[in-house]
C-alpha cells in the first residue's frame, strides 16, 4: 500500500513539474496571442490582461492584412519550409541508408564528412553562398532558399537517421533481396516505414528554424515576391515606431503553420511508436 | 534439381578470415545441417549461399552451373531466418505471394500457390492478418510458408527454432522434416543445436572457426568422430575425454560416452566420489569427481540412487572407446 501510495506522490510531483514547464515554455506564446486581440492601449497598460469587450480590437490582424502581399508571404514561407523538409527527409534518408547499410571504402570518413556540418554553423558562409547565388542567378528566388536551407539540415538528418538505420533488422533487408525487391523498394519499403519516429523527430528539428529564420530570407530573398513571413512581419518594426498590434497579430498567424505540420509529424511520430517494428 | 557445391570457399571481413577454405558437395534433395558453436562462419557460409555475402575466393555453384555473381533473387532459392523477418506492412497472404509478385506470376497463379503451402502448414485462417498480430510460432510459420510458395532448388534456415519456446521449437522441427519428405527439395539448415542437427539431417557438416571438421551421417558422426571435437560436440550429454597416460594407454586421450562408463560401489579402473546426480525419470546422470581425470558423467538407464559423496568406481567399455593422438585427432584401428 505504502508503495502504491508513494507512486501517486512521485506522478503528482512529475505532473507538477511537467507543468510548470509547460506554463514557462507556453508563456511568450500565449502572451502574443492573447495581445494579439487587444488595442494599442490595452497591451500597454495591462499586457496580462485577457481581452475584454472594451480591449478587444482586432486592428493588428487588419492592418497585417491589408499591409502589403501577406498572403503571399505565408505562401512563400510554407513553399520553403515543406520543399526544404522533403529534401532533407528524402536527402538524408537515402545518404543514411547507404553509410549504414553497405560496406565501402571510405564509409566512416563519409559519415563524419556528412556529420561535420551540425558542428559548423552553415551562417559562416553567408558571402560565398551569396556570391554562389548571385552568380548562378538565383538570388531573389525561393530556389535559393530551399537549397540553402536542404544543406543546413541534411548534416543532423544524416547523422540521426544512420544511427536509426543501423538498429533496422537486416533479416528483414535480406529477406526483400531474396524475394527480389530493388534495393529503392527495400528502403522505400521496408526501411523507411520502421525509421517513421526518427524521421518525424528530425523533421521536427528541422522545420522549427527554418520557419523562424529571418537571416537568408533577408540577404537571398528579399524582394517583394519571395518575402517570407518571418521577413514580411518585419515591416511593422520601425526604428522609431513599432506597430505593436500588426507584430503580434503576424506572429500569431505565424504560429499556426508550424503547429499544424508539428501535429503532423507527432502523430506520424507515436503512430510510428505504436505500430512497432516485427520482432 | 538442386545440388549445391562449394569449392574451396573462403570469406574475409577487411583483415579477418572468418571463412577457411570450405569444399562441400550436397546432394539433390539432401537435407544438410551445419552445425557448430556460436561464431564458426555457419550464417556467413549460409549468406554466401544466398548471395547475401560476396564470396572472397572460390566458387559456389548450384547444379553444376557458378553462381558467385548471381543475385539472391536469381538463384531460385529460399531462406528462412531466425527473426523470422517478416514484411510488418503486408498481410499473411502478401508475404507469402511477394517473390511470385516481384517475379511477374499473373495473380491466379499465385494465389493457388499461396492457398497450397497455407494449406500444408495449416495457416488458413491466418491469411488476412498482419504480422504484427501473429504469435511467435505462427510467424515462423508463416516465414516457412513463404520459403515454399516460390519453389525453391534450395532451401536455406538459419537458425529458424531458436526464438521459440521449447514445445514449438520440438513441433515446428517435425514439421520441418515433414516437409522435407513431402517436397523432396534440398535444404540447408544452420544450427548450433547438436539434437536438432541429429534428429533433421541426412548429412552434417560440423564448422570450427571457419574450417569444415567433419562431414557425414549424424550416426556416422556419433559412432565414429575424427577427431575430439566432434566427437565432444556430437552427443548429449558430451563425451568424457580421460588422459590415457594415467591408464596406461599409448594414446593421448581416451574418448568415452557417458553411456559406456560402467560405475561401481565395489571396484573399477577409476575412483572417485559423486558430485552431484540428475534424475530424468527414464535415465539417470551420475557426475562424478575422480582423484586422476577430473570431472566425469555417466549416464545410466533407468532410475538409481546414488548420493552425493558417496565413493564410486568408474571403468570405461574399452571396446567402445574412442583414442586421439595429442593433436586431437583419432586414431583408428
Ligand atoms: N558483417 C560482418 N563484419 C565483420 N565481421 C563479421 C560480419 N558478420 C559476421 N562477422 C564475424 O564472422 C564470424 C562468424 O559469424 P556468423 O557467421 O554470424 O557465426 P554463426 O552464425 O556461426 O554464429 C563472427 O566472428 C562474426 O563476428
Ligand atoms: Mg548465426
Amino acid at each position: 500500500m505504502s508503495q502504491a501510495r508513494r507512486s501517486i506522490a512521485r506522478s503528482i510531483a512529475a505532473h507538477g513539474v511537467l507543468i510548470l514547464w509547460t506554463v514557462i515554455a507556453l508563456f511568450p506564446v500565449f502572451v502574443t496571442v492573447v495581445n494579439s486581440f487587444k488595442s494599442r492601449k490595452a497591451i500597454f497598460a495591462e499586457p496580462l490582461a485577457l481581452p475584454g469587450p472594451e480591449s478587444f480590437d482586432l486592428v493588428g490582424y487588419a492592418t497585417v492584412l491589408k499591409q502589403g502581399d501577406f498572403f503571399q508571404y505565408f505562401l512563400n514561407s510554407m513553399t520553403v519550409t515543406v520543399g526544404s523538409l522533403f529534401f532533407v527527409l528524402l536527402f538524408g534518408a537515402m545518404a543514411a541508408f547507404a553509410l549504414s547499410e553497405y560496406r565501402f571504402r571510405g564509409n566512416g570518413l563519409m559519415g563524419l564528412y556528412l556529420a561535420l556540418g551540425i558542428m559548423i554553423p552553415i551562417r559562416l558562409g553567408t558571402v560565398a553562398i551569396l556570391q554562389l547565388m548571385v552568380a548562378s542567378g538565383l538570388v531573389n528566388t525561393l530556389t535559393a532558399l530551399v537549397l540553402v536551407y536542404t544543406a543546413q539540415g541534411l548534416p543532423l538528418a544524416v547523422f540521426i537517421l544512420s544511427e536509426f538505420m543501423r538498429n533496422v533488422s537486416a533479416d528483414l533487408k535480406n529477406a526483400g533481396r531474396i524475394d527480389g525487391l530493388s534495393e529503392y523498394t527495400i528502403f522505400f519499403k521496408l526501411v523507411l516505414p520502421l525509421v517513421r519516429p526518427a524521421m518525424a523527430t528530425v523533421a521536427v528539428f528541422t522545420l522549427i528554424p527554418i520557419w523562424n529564420d529571418l537571416w537568408f530570407p533577408l540577404i537571398l530573398a528579399p524582394s517583394e515576391a519571395t518575402k517570407t513571413i518571418t521577413l514580411g512581419s518585419q515591416v511593422f518594426i520601425g526604428q522609431f515606431v513599432t506597430n505593436w498590434n500588426a507584430v503580434l497579430a503576424a506572429l500569431s498567424l505565424a504560429i499556426v503553420p508550424v503547429l499544424i505540420l508539428y501535429l503532423i509529424f507527432s502523430r506520424q511520430l507515436i503512430r510510428g511508436i505504436t505500430a512497432g517494428a516485427v520482432k | 534439381m538442386g545440388a549445391l557445391t562449394l569449392s574451396k570457399v573462403t570469406k574475409s571481413f577487411g583483415t579477418t578470415d572468418v571463412i577457411k577454405g570450405v569444399d562441400l558437395r550436397v546432394e539433390d534433395g539432401e537435407f544438410c545441417v551445419f552445425v557448430g558453436p556460436s561464431g564458426c562462419g555457419k550464417s556467413t557460409l549460409l549468406r554466401m549461399i544466398a548471395g547475401l555475402e560476396d564470396v572472397t575466393g572460390g566458387d559456389v555453384a548450384i547444379d553444376g552451373v557458378r553462381i558467385n555473381d548471381l543475385a539472391p533473387a536469381k538463384r531460385e532459392i529460399s531462406m528462412v531466418f531466425q527473426s523470422y523477418a517478416l514484411y510488418p506492412h503486408l498481410t499473411v497472404r502478401d508475404n507469402m505471394g511477394l517473390a511470385l509478385k516481384q517475379a511477374g506470376v499473373p495473380k491466379a497463379e499465385i494465389q493457388a500457390a499461396t492457398d497450397k503451402a497455407a494449406a500444408m502448414l495449416s495457416l488458413g485462417p491466418l491469411m488476412a492478418r498482419r504480422p504484427a498480430e501473429l504469435s511467435g510460432g505462427q510467424r515462423q510459420r508463416v516465414a516457412i510458408g513463404r520459403a515454399i510458395v516460390r519453389r525453391p532448388k534450395l532451401f536455406l534456415f538459419d537458425e529458424p527454432l531458436s526464438n521459440l519456446d521449447a514445445a514449438l521449437r520440438v513441433q515446428t522441427r517435425i514439421e520441418i522434416a515433414r516437409l522435407h519428405r513431402d517436397l523432396g527439395a534440398t535444404m540447408i539448415y544452420v544450427t548450433h543445436d547438436q539434437v536438432e542437427a541429429m534428429t533433421l539431417a541426412d548429412k552434417i557438416v560440423v564448422l570450427r572457426a571457419g574450417r569444415v571438421e567433419q562431414v557425414g551421417r549424424p550416426m556416422d558422426l556419433y559412432n565414429d568422430p575424427d577427431n575430439t571435437f566432434v566427437a565432444g560436440f556430437i552427443g548429449s550429454p558430451q563425451m568424457n575425454f580421460l588422459k590415457a597416460g594415467a591408464l596406461g594407454l599409448r594414446s593421448d586421450t581416451l574418448g568415452i560416452r557417458p553411456e559406456h562408463l560402467e560405475i561401481s560401489r565395489a571396484s573399477g579402473l577409476i575412483a572417485g566420489r559423486v558430485s552431484h546426480v540428475e534424475k530424468l525419470g527414464g535415465e539417470t546422470l551420475v557426475y562424478v569427481n575422480t582423484d586422476t581425470q577430473g570431472l566425469l558423467t555417466v549416464r545410466l538407464f533407468g532410475e538409481h540412487d546414488f548420493a552425493v559423496e558417496e565413493a564410486v568406481h568408474l571403468t570405461p567399455d574399452q571396446a567402445r572407446a574412442f583414442h586421439f593422438d595429442a593433436a586431437g585427432l583419432r586414431i583408428r584401428g
